[in-house]
């Protein structure tokens, strides 16, 4: 599904590289983590795969569903079925939650030639969906993030994500910041929408996560490169020993640089 | 800032800097007075009007006051001085001005209104809007007249209400904004040439909306027009402005002077939607919009509300107020203020608390763009007697592009402990961000900024009468329309 080959990428108009050649494979109802220490490059990941304009992708492609999608906008992107849940999500004050989503899904309906929901097969459609998140009705009608809580903000990624139904999800930190009974709500909302025709990529530091969400694979991020990779148990030798023992592990086995 | 980033912020900017679309002229053969201003200019404007005797010796009377004022500078906005000689202070189509029919209007001008979205004939008017139509000096046409005398309520030129209903001009006029209240109300009291009057009786719901269309076309007229609207105890109306002029490379002066009174429970919803040419993206060009508008709850429970869209002018000094003076009278200010190239607007509104649990509320949207300078200046004022009385100040900025400036000046003052003033200010950026977070939910570049801006500014458009609330839309999408994608 998706196929990330060598890509390099660097913030535009600077010189630095954060991305030094990621390579990365998921296919159809995967479960993938990303982890790795502040600074290593996952979050920047996350943008480059959705097409945000601040990074200029220097080397490599990232092909979805055979198609190479490097160069496409973010909307574009987001038509053919990619999302990301924000590790910030945005406020948008004046818009409500449920215009967007009408506006989002009936967009992405219009460019895949699937028929668009009137308003009213909207409200049914979206009011269904609001379990996920375990929200109730007045959730719709609140501005776009104005004013949530930190929990809520996350939440409504989630809930997002349900309603819009990607092909692929990429879930940027979604569990820093909240208690453990957001997680708990968070994680139940992401392992519904998870079936063997989706896949998720999740980025975080933590261990935590995935003990609610459980991944099939596992990938170390270091210095803007996944440099390991394997199955849950290196999310818990990562835990056990934290990222500096496997740095110094790789670099005495001369595999990092 | 990315390069990327920046090229969809000049985006951004094209698509607000869109081309002016009302900046035809219409050919029309003028009736011209000679350029400049003297007492004989003054006098001679009142007898082409065929005014009565006391409404020329009150512009006479203006006239000297205005002579002795200075020309105010303290606002933040800068800009080459009119030169008062060098304007013509009447400018009419040489066809009769005020008619009975409409097939006596010039068809160039009734082209002009079509043109300008505004039919004349009646049945292709919106229905419940009644229209008077002023071009430069004069008022062409008032739509509905019949109808609207029906219930008692007047609606017609100034000039004609001068003629006909002296006794509530007498009354009225210059009695919210007393003829040396500031320089430019002064000038406007001297040589003022037309405007509407409107005025509803006791108990009376104006059957239908009013509004009045000003247009200026002669290139170096200034307009001055008067509005006086009076709603007796009980009544209530609700009245809109349009505003839209040709294209010219020289400033044009628009100074006006509109003046409510709502007397007991009695209630005035004034609406502009002000889109004058703003001059293009040199600074070239463009209308001076410096008008005086006041009202004055003078009676108990009384309610005054001003709503304004101003997207036009190259300068805008502009501060719709309310006198709150009956108990428990209401005064609102509604305001989104979009200045685009080099536009400049002072604006804002002054809520002066007189009467007991008297109540204002202040929400001011300002966008800015390009090299555009967007302030807000609003004055609460709650004097001694004024116990119990409550204000309540929003004002939001929003920046778009590097190169716009944004500013805030509230002025408060409380009299009383027993009064409570509340005032709340952001400034935000239309952010890479934002624009980002939709188009990752799918939506285009386009859409995504018209959904930032129309949710700023949705509490204040959301007070438009609901038939002109698609023209203000349409406005704010015009100046959004872009080529992205």
């Amino acid at each position: 599904m998706l196929e990330i080959k060598n890509l390099h990428a660097k913030v535009e108009g600077e010189d630095i590289e954060i991305l030094k050649g990621v390579n990365l494979k998921v296919n159809a109802g995967e479960i993938h983590a990303i982890m790795g220490p502040n600074g290593s490059g996952k979050s920047t990941l996350s943008k480059v795969v959705s097409g945000h304009p601040e990074y200029e992708v220097t080397e490599g492609e990232i092909l979805f569903n055979g198609e190479d999608i490097t160069e496409l906008d973010a909307d574009e992107r987001a038509h053919l079925g990619l999302f990301l849940a924000f590790q910030y999500p945005v406020e948008v004050p004046g818009i409500t939650n449920k215009t967007l989503l009408r506006e989002a899904y009936n967009t992405i309906a219009r460019a895949n030639d699937r028929e668009e929901l009137d308003p009213i097969e909207f409200e049914d459609y979206i009011t269904e969906k609001l379990d996920v998140i375990e929200m109730k009705d007045e959730f719709l009608s609140r501005s776009i993030n104005t004013g949530f809580s930190g929990g809520e903000k996350k939440k409504n990624e989630i809930f997002q994500m349900a309603v819009l139904n990607p092909v692929l999800s990429f879930l940027d930190e979604t569990d820093s910041g909240l208690d453990i009974d957001a997680l708990k709500v968070v994680s139940d909302g992401v392992n519904k929408i998870a079936n063997d025709k989706n896949a998720i990529v999740m980025i975080t530091h933590y261990q935590r996560l995935l003990n609610y969400i459980k991944p099939d694979y596992v990938h170390v991020m270091m210095a803007g490169k996944l440099i390991k990779s394997g199955g849950f148990e290196l999310a818990e030798e990562l835990e056990a020993n934290g990222y500096d023992a496997l740095e110094k592990e790789l670099v005495l086995n001369g595999e990092a640089q | 800032m990315s390069e990327e980033l920046s090229d969809g912020v000049k985006e951004l900017e094209s698509m607000i800097g869109e081309e002016y679309k009302y900046g035809f002229t219409t050919d029309v053969e003028y009736e011209d007075f000679p350029k400049g201003i003297s007492e004989e200019i003054v006098r001679e404007l009142s007898r082409v009007k065929e005014e009565p005797e006391w409404m020329t010796e009150f512009r006479v009377k203006a006239y000297h006051a205005w002579k002795e004022m200075e020309e105010p500078t303290w606002f933040n906005a800068t800009y080459n001085k009119p030169d008062f000689e060098n304007l013509l202070y009447y400018s009419a189509p040489k066809k009769k001005p005020q008619l009975d029919s409409l097939d006596d209007v010039d068809p160039n001008i009734r082209e002009t209104y079509e043109k300008l979205g505004i039919p004349l004939e009646e049945q292709k008017m919106l229905s419940g809007v009644a229209v008077d139509a002023v071009f430069d000096s004069v008022s062409i046409f008032t739509s509905f007249k019949e109808k609207l005398a029906e219930a008692g309520v007047i609606f017609c030129s100034m000039s004609e209400a001068i003629k006909e209903h002296p006794e509530l001009v007498k009354k009225y006029l210059a009695s919210v904004v007393p003829v040396r209240d500031n320089f430019y109300s002064a000038l406007n009291s001297a040589v003022f040439s037309d405007g509407s009057f409107c005025y509803i009786p006791k108990n009376t719901k104006c059957p239908m909306e009013l509004s009045t269309y000003f247009r200026i076309n002669n290139m170096n007229s200034g307009q001055f027009e008067r509005t006086l609207i009076v709603a007796e105890e009980g009544a209530s109306v609700s009245y809109l402005e349009g505003c839209t002029a040709p294209m010219y490379d020289e400033n044009q002066l628009h100074a006006a002077v509109v003046e409510l009174v709502a007397l007991d429970n009695a209630d005035i919803k004034y609406s502009t939607i002000q889109n004058w040419y703003s001059g293009d993206e040199n600074g070239k060009g463009g209308i001076y919009n410096f008008v005086t508008k006041r009202g004055i709850c003078k009676g108990k429970n009384s309610h005054i509300s001003w709503t304004q869209l101003e997207t036009g002018s190259a300068v805008t000094l502009k501060y719709p107020s309310v006198i709150l003076k009956g108990d428990n009278s209401v005064g609102e200010f509604y305001s989104v203020a979009v200045t685009t190239k080099k536009q400049q607007a002072d604006t804002g509104t002054k809520m002066i608390h007189l009467g007991k649990n008297t109540k204002s509320t202040i929400i001011s949207k300002g966008i800015s763009a390009g090299q555009s300078n967007n302030s807000y200046r609003g004055e609460v004022k709650i004097s001694k007697n004024a116990t119990g009385s409550k204000n309540y100040s929003v004002c939001d900025s929003m920046l778009i592009g590097q190169e716009c400036g944004a500013h805030t000046f509230p002025y408060i003052s409380s009299e009383n402990p027993t009064s409570s003033v509340e005032h709340e200010a952001t400034t935000s950026r239309v952010g890479e961000e934002q624009i980002f977070y939709l188009m990752q939910r799918g939506i285009s570049e386009q859409d995504a900024i018209s959904m930032i801006i129309n949710g700023f500014v949705k509490d204040v458009l959301k007070e438009l009468p609901l038939e002109f609330a698609v023209e203000a839309n349409k406005l704010l999408d015009v100046k959004l329309e872009g080529s992205v994608g």
